[in-house]
């Protein structure tokens, strides 16, 4: 059986740089950061203090009143996102939409925190019949692509798979699949995040995850850096629309890339960090290269996992390396979670998106902050400034939590 | 100090996500104000909070209408 082609079709976005995608790209474009003071919560008594919110939200054009108050956040991001991508993509205005043909896949590394915060309190201090109907429903991960089901009346597939920060990246690559392998002609695809709450906070900070560079938080997220000492943990969404080639052609539909390449790989090696060889990320590469059928040296992009962390980014350099070889030295690799942070399972929807419009614009997104790069950190991380550069091909990587790394591999739209 | 009828339709308003204008006396929860199953519990939650009092299930299950749920405060508080 021949794989079918899949095309992106439509893309949507909030992000700490805007609330679309148009304007989080600009941010990216401008080297800007979207990370600021947290204001959800006093955070007065925390190591870290600092995150990339999501700012200035009107939920009213997007959402009912009752999905308003009984949803957690995560879903009220992933839904907008998802309603954005389904707006850029035109499909609702196309009539011969087979909605039985039309799957979803969007899910979350952490799911509704807040709303299970706030429910655990009010049962520690009422008791157990306080506890919201809706607690359940609101909170739980496969409610994005739930509620977005209900909302398009698309009957397809309807997933949500979760695996911490590689989240975004497996929801895409599932989808692709899914359409490559004939079982529904369009998916929506991606993930959200919405984990700045007063556990997550402190449970990434227990972990020594995060920056605690508090008295600076545009400076905290510096991938690659010498004084880089964690990431910066951030909220938001991405979805993509993904379609089979001939069902986008015959419709009329913009096409802003390919999806050509999809990898999977665990580093069997420890709950939270990499091996220092950067192995099981490679592997990742390599199979999505191999999905891809295309060679090393055809990659001219690639979207980092980079979330600044001392072990992580010299690993992802290592594995880069050795999969690259020479070609390692000529391509161009930055991380975007310097500007955005780290969207957790938002994260790989969003930058594999950023990387589709690099190859849309002939653009490479900069990693801001690089000052002094790291020992062993000398790749062409696109320092500070974005660039213009013809971009074909762009890889982009994720890597989470349990060892479990995804890579997506995107291609500019040739006939 | 509002009416226990204002207070009730408030928190209809609030919970089910309706305007003021679509609530009647005599409106039903399910079938005039669309609540599924779960929002006629949360709603009964609201009103226990908002009249400090506790609704047994067995009566929470016969609140069908605002006129039943103005009724029952009425009766019990």
């Amino acid at each position: 059986m021949s794989k079918r082609r899949v095309v992106i079709t439509g893309m949507g976005m909030l992000s700490p740089l805007g609330n679309d995608v148009k304007s989080s790209w600009e941010g990216v474009r401008e080297g800007r950061s979207g990370i600021g003071n947290i204001e959800r919560f006093d955070a007065s008594e925390y190591n870290t203090r600092i995150g990339g919110a999501i700012k200035d939200l009107d939920l009213e054009p997007w959402l009912s009143t009752k999905e308003a108050r009984k949803l957690d956040a995560f879903i009220h991001y992933g839904l907008i996102a998802a309603q954005q991508a389904v707006d850029d993509s035109g499909l609702d205005d196309y009539d011969a939409l087979d909605k039985d043909r039309v799957g979803i896949a969007i899910g979350s590394g952490i799911g509704g925190l807040e709303y299970i915060e706030k429910n655990v309190l009010t049962m520690d201090k009422s008791g157990p019949r306080k506890v919201s109907p809706f607690f359940v429903p609101a909170s739980v991960i496969n409610m994005i692509s739930g509620n977005a089901g209900i909302r398009f009346g698309y009957r397809g597939p309807n997933i949500a798979i979760v695996t911490a920060c590689t989240t975004g990246t497996h929801n895409i690559g599932y989808a692709a699949r899914t359409i490559a392998y004939g079982d529904a002609d369009v998916m929506l695809a991606g993930g959200s995040e919405m984990a700045t709450t007063r556990t997550g906070i402190a449970a990434f900070s227990a972990a020594r995850a995060l920056s605690t560079r508090n008295d600076e938080p545009e400076k905290a997220s510096r991938p690659w850096d010498r004084e880089r000492d964690g990431f910066v943990l951030s909220d938001g969404a991405g979805v993509v629309v993904l379609e089979d080639l001939e069902h986008a052609r015959k419709r009329g539909a913009t096409i802003y890339g390919e999806v050509v390449g999809f990898g999977m790989s665990d580093d069997a090696h420890h709950i939270t960090a990499p091996p220092a060889s950067g192995e099981g990320a490679a592997r990742s590469m390599q199979n999505a290269l191999r999905d891809a059928g295309l060679s090393p040296d055809e990659v001219d992009y690639i979207n980092a996992h980079g979330t600044s962390t001392q072990v992580g980014d010299v690993a992802e350099v290592a594995a880069v390396k050795s999969v690259f070889g020479d070609h390692a030295e000529k391509l161009a690799m930055s991380s975007t979670k310097s500007m955005t942070g780290h969207l957790l399972g938002a994260a790989g929807a969003v930058e594999g998106i950023f990387s589709v419009l690099a190859i849309r614009d002939g653009l490479l997104p900069p990693t801001i902050n690089l000052d002094n790069p790291d020992e062993g950190c000398d790749l062409d991380f696109v320092a500070n400034k974005s660039r213009k550069s013809d971009v074909r091909v762009a890889l982009s990587n994720s890597f989470g939590f349990g060892g479990t790394n995804g890579t997506l591999i995107f291609r500019r739209y040739e006939d | 100090m509002s009416t226990v009828e204002e207070r009730v339709k408030k928190i209809v308003c609030e919970q089910l996500g309706v305007k003021e204008s679509e609530v009647q006396n005599s409106s039903s929860f399910v079938e005039d104000l669309g609540a599924d199953s779960l929002d006629t519990v949360e709603l009964v939650m609201a009103l226990e909070e908002e009249f400090e009092t506790e609704i047994p299930d067995e009566e929470a299950e016969k609140l069908a209408s605002v006129q039943d749920a103005i009724d029952y405060i009425v009766a019990h508080t």
